[in-house]
């Protein structure tokens, strides 16, 4: 699904004009308004939540605290929800976490077929590309294609496990810990795992890209 | 539904294009519809599964050739209709004109805070005991059911086996269509590649989905 990079190039030229998905976004909330249904101040809240608050700081935090405290991480494995809790990362959709591990012989890669589901309490907003049909129709069935895509190669003998989130369990991924990090402090270990390492599509930074 | 949503395996949608450096949002009307999209939906007029099956219950070239977010405004938009929040009358004028029912609560801003981080727990009791256990070999069953279903295609008619036993949660298949929650025992199944794709799938692939108690058969 692509966007149309070009809407604020065009728009400036007429103003007074929105595309076709704007104007009907406006006037559904002038109607839900009007009719005292919704508080547009609300709105604003959970926007600034999603683009400040709440995004995969988070999830690189628990990812972190999984790596340098081996207790941790044998919670976060029996009982993710509660573990992710006890850093502070709670609610909306991620009300029932699993954390995956990968290992030596095993890589996790996450994804709805069916619609969107992701662990917004850890990671945020999903990216377009998660939520758009061929991410959701190849993880599936081409998974090495897929991470061909996002620049990751596998060796040929490592095992690929596909979580399809068709229920309400929301799942993170724990990438590997990349070696000569011995010792690191967890915030400089955060800073290894990115968003993609933690769906699967990726895999944690090497130190000296750190 | 055999649904233009059910994508698992689907070909020919092109390259999966990661955007470097992607924003949270393309556009500010994205940030309206996500707001909008929450807002509506703490009035407690409809449930999560119903408003999935809004969205999903499209045409497949209107399905396909929409955004996420516009997604999300015709799926709440239908639902506004039917609930009757929203007249035709309304959406033409683009202004209130007719009235609504009073919703069981309105958001306010002070609120969010708290309600998102509490979120919408889906798990429930169940009053009977766990059917499987991790190890026991199932079979998926193979239906097309024309309401919603979390069983996608892919996996219909397949042998797996269970990973493990979850909890009990609502039950998509009724709670979408106000039949009530029914809730079941939702497990982690596990199938190999080949028993979905076929001898020439990637022999390394294993799938996962997360199936209730009902879409499961022992094999």
């Amino acid at each position: 699904m692509s966007h149309d990079h070009d809407h604020d190039h065009h728009d400036h030229h007429h103003d007074n004009e929105l595309d076709p998905m704007a104007a009907r976004v406006r006037a559904l909330e002038t109607i839900l308004t009007e009719k005292g249904l919704i508080d547009p101040a609300a709105i604003d809240v959970i926007v600034d939540t999603y683009e400040t608050k709440v995004g995969p700081r988070n999830g690189a935090k628990v990812v972190a605290r999984a790596w340098s405290d081996p207790g941790f991480a044998g919670w976060l494995k029996q009982d993710a929800t509660a573990a992710i809790a006890s850093l502070g990362f709670t609610g909306r959709q991620g009300e029932h976490m699993q954390a995956v591990f990968n290992s030596d012989d095993t890589h996790n890669l996450v994804v709805c077929t069916l619609c969107s589901c992701y662990p917004w309490s850890v990671l945020g907003l999903p990216p377009v590309w998660y939520k758009a049909p061929p991410y959701r129709s190849r993880a599936v069935i081409d998974p090495r294609g897929v991470l061909a895509e996002f620049g990751v190669t596998l060796p040929t003998t490592k095992k690929i496990r596909v979580w399809d989130s068709t229920a309400e369990l929301r799942y993170l991924v724990v990438p590997e810990r990349p070696a000569g990090t011995e010792g690191w402090s967890e915030e400089k270990l955060a800073a290894l795992v990115t968003r993609d390492s933690m769906i699967g599509t990726g895999l944690a930074l090497e130190p000296e890209a750190a | 539904m055999n649904g233009p949503h059910d994508l698992g395996g689907q070909m020919g949608l092109g390259p999966v294009a990661p955007e470097k450096d992607e924003p949270v949002f393309h556009a500010d009307w994205e940030k309206r519809a996500l707001g909008l999209t929450l807002c509506a939906g703490a009035m407690g007029a409809w449930n999560i599964d119903e408003s999935r099956h809004a969205r999903e219950n499209r045409h497949p070239v209107d399905y396909l050739s929409s955004t996420y977010y516009e997604l999300w405004i015709k799926g709440l938009e239908r639902l506004l209709r039917r609930h009757g929040f929203v007249s035709e009358r309304d959406l033409a004028a683009g202004r209130a004109l007719d009235g609504a029912p009073e919703p069981k609560r309105v958001l306010k801003a002070a609120e969010v805070p708290a309600v998102l981080s509490r979120g919408g727990p889906s798990d429930r009791p169940v009053g009977t005991p766990a059917r499987f256990k991790a190890g026991d070999r199932i079979v998926t069953r193979n239906f097309s059911p024309a309401g919603h279903t979390r069983l996608p295609r892919y996996a219909r008619g397949r042998h797996g086996v269970v990973e493990a036993v979850r909890e009990g949660f609502v039950f998509p298949d009724t709670n979408a269509h106000g039949k009530g929650e029914n809730p079941q025992w939702v497990y982690t199944v596990v199938f190999d590649g080949r028993e979905i794709w076929g001898d020439d799938a990637d022999p390394t692939l294993s799938v996962s989905i997360d199936a209730w108690e009902s879409y499961l058969e022992p094999a």
